[in-house]
């Protein structure tokens, strides 16, 4: 059935996967390809960006319609920063790993949340170099084993920790195999206004599996404590707002406003986790690392501060198709600078 | 670190030098005298003499020792002058060497509050009262040190000739039409003026005369000319990281953003981030690039060396983006503060495996404006990364400029297709694929994120692809993937560059090979060598890949000198490397000694060699 746009899902889909069979990678592809034919993205205007690795490699499985630039390890941050600064009217959607981010780019990572970036910015977070065949990242578990590597005895980065200290605006966290909960995010995601955070524990099925692998599929499936139930309500929605909220009961349900209108509906489970609070997203994430709970959902959202370009004070037309007479000033505006010079 | 005062002939005469001599002044860093000699380089420009200032500075805040030269020439040589006849040693630390350092008949202008009497009988002293002065000027006590500097502007104004009204106009001109601190100033110089005409009698025989050869003309530093010519040429995004000897070029931008002021909305159309560091910065610019901005950087070594990996990327994908490399001396932190071409070599094979860059290298502060735009129209229409080599000394000093020419061609945007001209290229080809060589010349057709069209999206990487864009293994792909690279880069490139500047006369037998801030050197060198009967050619080199013309220019003469500010002599190598016949009547004249490139030195070196060949 085509969308709004008249396209077929199949339109969002890319070229062939290349990774390994089974791997979350693909499977979160899957749910990018699924919520742009929902959510009518015009493929035209989206750039996909990566780094360097496996999840990298991703961009090329969906949206085949959309400019992609996979860039250098750890450095797509600032090339996003580039891009998006150049043209603002781009919807931008990058997608990293573990390695990616928390190691060679963890720099870059930080400034792009500071300087609020807009951009859906996905980690799909297995905790082992894939590419180069199995070695610890730095999200690999405190205690992980790893075939030619042994244990590993450092601590984790939290990837979501970084971005929430680091004035993330919206910090998620997930689960390949809950493709239900991580396509919820990723419409909040493209809803948001600024840097979206995700982080997506997506397992590794060949060189980080083992079922008593903090991220594997098993472990996952076995133990994912989701913080909330979600609904994603887009703008202009027209259902009755009663129906949707009849199961929840009083006191455990959330809105979240979103910049465009549209809103995240909420119900809270066991933890109580309020994402609107900055300090309890903290103590919910490191309550997370040091009990090892795979907690995922929704962990911290604030109403957006002002994008990069905002901050810079450019225009809003976007810098790239400026026509000339507003690129290079005019010969009396050069000799007016000159005779200051005389 | 001192400054090299080689004392050379004696200056026995005591006829009267007009507007044919230099002044050094020696002072700590961080004291104010940045302003002080700005007036006094302004005050001389103002009375029509050409002018050059040059200001060796330490790489510290407060108080290290800083050396400034300013040098008037009637004849308008521009260049850095190796002797200056009048020291101003307003540094305890810096004075003996200072003193020792001035020639035969040279001048020594110091505080009398120091007592140190006159040490050497073949120099004039004038002792000035720069405390009393200053506390009899009732200036605030914050102000205190920099107003000290302002009397010597007084003193030298009163002993060589230069009126209070010209001082005057020269302190506006220095505070950008302030009145308030002008006349604060002011008040300091006259009172110093006043008392030298009262206290010192004149006894050198250096004056300072009004001429007629800096009207219409500008003083400005090569890194706000780099500025300028980046607004005029459609500057969008700027990203950079404070490196000396290069920040001053961002600050240029900024300084002058107004020029890119959109009426309607009074916002900018052009974006400055200061970014974490240079990675970032490189990375932002070739997003930007590849997005359709005009994008520009400026940095130094230290930057450039961490820019190696962006680079190959933007080289191998084919982005559009200007790198302002404002070098300084390496290896290494090397002398952040001291002026050098040693980035060169490195810049033209910049990133790993097999790269080769476009390097432009302008020669003056008008070459800096007019690479500066022209660098941007080369990076769209080559779709590929343009490096502009300046250096620290083109860069910071002061220079003396016709005013800048507004560019003569409309903004190039290179082979970009929008909506229409994709549909129309379909129509003409069947076909659209990105890296596909069309029109022979080794460039592709792009399009922009944004495109309203199916069919215009791509995949840009960095890994092996083919004409489509698409991730290839093959070899057949990769070979054809850096044939027509380097094709784009031998013969397209090659071509669009701007083209070297020849002085050629077939009867001269010795050629020299010059480029970048040498310029002024070299001409002024010539002059010298000419009066020896040494007839010499000149080819100034102004970008890389060279133009077959320099090749040739090697060829044609019996003997080539290579003159440049490196160590190591790395275009010499860069000629030796690609000349395939013999090159060895060409010498390498690499002076690298962190100072900016004297005439003298030039004129030395190449009489020595001429003197053994004859």
């Amino acid at each position: 059935m085509p969308n709004a746009l008249g396209l077929e899902r199949t339109d969002y889909k890319g070229s062939q996967s290349t990774l390994c069979p089974g791997c979350g990678h693909d499977s979160i592809s899957n749910q990018i390809i699924s919520i742009a034919y929902d959510a009518n993205l015009p493929m035209h205007r989206v750039i996909k960006l990566s780094g360097i690795g496996c999840s990298s490699k991703t961009p090329a499985y969906f949206m085949g319609r959309s400019h992609a630039f996979n860039a250098v390890h750890g450095r797509m941050p600032s090339v996003a920063t580039g891009a998006t600064l150049a043209n603002s009217d781009l919807i931008a959607i990058a997608v990293s790993g573990d390695g990616d981010t928390g190691s060679i780019g963890l720099g870059q990572y930080k400034h792009l949340i500071r300087r609020n970036v807009p951009i859906v910015y996905i980690i799909e977070n297995n905790g082992v170099y894939g590419l180069t065949k199995g070695q610890f990242s730095a999200t690999s578990d405190e205690g992980q084993k790893l075939k030619y590597y042994g244990v590993n005895e450092l601590p984790a980065l939290d990837l979501c920790l970084e971005a929430v200290v680091g004035g993330a605006t919206f910090v998620a966290r997930s689960f390949s195999g809950d493709s239900k909960q991580v396509q919820m995010l990723l419409k909040a995601a493209f809803a948001h206004r600024g840097t979206a955070i995700l982080d997506i524990i997506s397992p590794c099925v060949t060189f980080n599996n083992d079922d008593a692998a903090n991220k594997s599929y098993a472990y996952g499936k076995a133990n994912e404590k989701p913080l909330h139930e979600y609904q994603f309500i887009p703008v202009g929605y027209v259902q009755p707002r009663e129906e949707i909220t009849a199961d929840y009961a009083e006191g455990t349900e959330i809105e979240v406003q979103m910049h465009d209108g549209s809103y995240i509906r909420l119900k809270k489970l066991d933890n109580g986790h309020d994402p609107r609070n900055r300090r309890e997203a903290i103590d919910v994430l490191e309550q997370a690392q040091r009990e090892q709970l795979f907690l995922t959902g929704l962990i911290y959202y604030e109403e957006p501060r002002p994008i990069l370009g905002e901050t810079l004070h450019v225009v809003d037309e976007p810098l790239a198709t400026l026509p000339d007479s507003k690129l290079r000033p005019s010969a009396d505006a050069l000799s007016t600078v000159m005779q200051s010079f005389m | 670190m001192v400054l090299e005062l080689t004392p050379q002939a004696d200056i026995q005469q005591r006829e009267r030098v007009t507007n044919d001599f230099a002044l050094m002044v020696a002072t700590k860093n961080g004291s104010g005298s940045q302003t002080s000699n700005e007036v006094l380089i302004r005050s001389l420009f103002r009375m029509g003499i050409p002018v050059s200032g040059k200001n060796l500075f330490p790489s510290n805040i407060k108080g290290l020792p800083t050396w400034y030269t300013i040098r008037a020439s009637r004849d308008g040589y521009i260049a850095r002058r190796s002797i200056t006849e009048i020291a101003v040693t307003m540094n305890e630390l810096t004075a003996a060497e200072d003193i020792a350092n001035l020639p035969s008949g040279g001048v020594c202008i110091i505080p009398s509050d120091w007592k140190w009497g006159q040490s050497r009988q073949d120099i004039l002293y004038y002792e000035i009262p720069v405390k009393e002065t200053v506390a009899a000027a009732q200036v605030p006590q914050d102000f205190r040190d920099r107003i000290a500097n302002m009397v010597y502007v007084g003193v030298c104004a009163q002993l060589f000739g230069i009126s209070m009204e010209i001082v005057r106009q020269a302190l506006l001109d220095t505070f950008n039409g302030k009145e308030k601190p002008a006349m604060m100033n002011y008040g300091v110089v006259e009172r110093a003026y006043q008392w030298a005409a009262e206290n010192l009698e004149k006894r050198d025989p250096f004056y300072f005369e009004p001429m007629n050869k800096t009207a219409g003309k500008i003083l400005i530093t090569g890194n706000e000319s780099a500025a300028l010519g980046s607004l005029f040429g459609g500057l969008t995004v700027a990203a950079w990281y404070p490196i000396t000897p290069s920040t001053s070029m961002i600050d240029g931008v900024l300084d002058h953003k107004h020029l890119r002021r959109d009426p309607d909305t009074g916002r900018d159309t052009v974006a400055v981030v200061q970014a974490e560091d240079e990675l970032a910065a490189i990375g932002m610019i070739i997003g930007a690039g590849w997005a359709g901005a005009r994008s520009v950087t400026s940095t130094s070594g230290p930057g450039i060396s961490l820019m190696a990996e962006f680079t190959g990327l933007a080289y191998f994908a084919e982005i559009p983006c200007v790198i302002w490399d404002i070098t300084r001396t390496g290896p290494s932190t090397g002398l952040p503060t001291r002026t050098s071409q040693g980035d060169l070599l490195f810049i033209y094979v910049l990133s790993h495996g097999d790269t080769r860059q476009v390097v432009l290298l302008p020669g003056s502060v008008a070459e800096c404006f007019e690479f500066g735009w022209k660098a941007h129209d080369l990076a769209d229409t080559l779709q590929a990364p343009i490096f502009v080599m300046s250096d620290l000394d083109l860069g910071m000093n002061i220079w003396l400029s016709e005013p800048f020419t507004y560019p003569d061609t409309p903004i190039k945007h290179g082979k970009t297709l929008d909506k229409i001209h994709l549909e129309e290229f379909f129509e003409q080809y069947g076909e659209w694929f990105r890296y596909k060589d069309y029109d022979s010349d080794g460039v592709a057709y792009r399009t922009l994120p944004g495109t309203d069209h199916p069919k215009a999206a791509y995949f840009t990487r960095g890994t092996g692809h083919n004409e489509k864009a698409l991730y290839s293994e093959r070899k057949e792909d990769w070979v054809n993937n850096l044939a027509r690279l380097k094709h784009k880069y031998e013969v397209t490139a090659r071509a669009a560059v701007p083209q070297p500047v020849v002085d050629y006369d077939a009867t001269k037998t010795v050629g020299i090979v010059s480029y970048g801030s040498n310029d002024p050197a070299v001409i002024e060198a010539r002059d010298m060598l000419a009066g020896q009967g040494i007839r010499t050619n000149y080819l100034r080199i102004r970008a890389l890949p060279l133009a077959h013309e320099v090749y040739d220019f090697v060829r044609d003469h019996k003997r080539v000198y290579v003159i440049e500010n490196n160590f190591d002599g790395q275009m010499a190598q860069i000629l030796r490397m690609e000349i395939e016949e013999d090159t060895r009547h060409m010498g390498s004249l690499a002076q690298g000694d962190t100072l900016p490139m004297t005439a003298q030195w030039i004129f030395d070196q190449i009489t020595r060699q001429e003197n053994d060949n004859a």
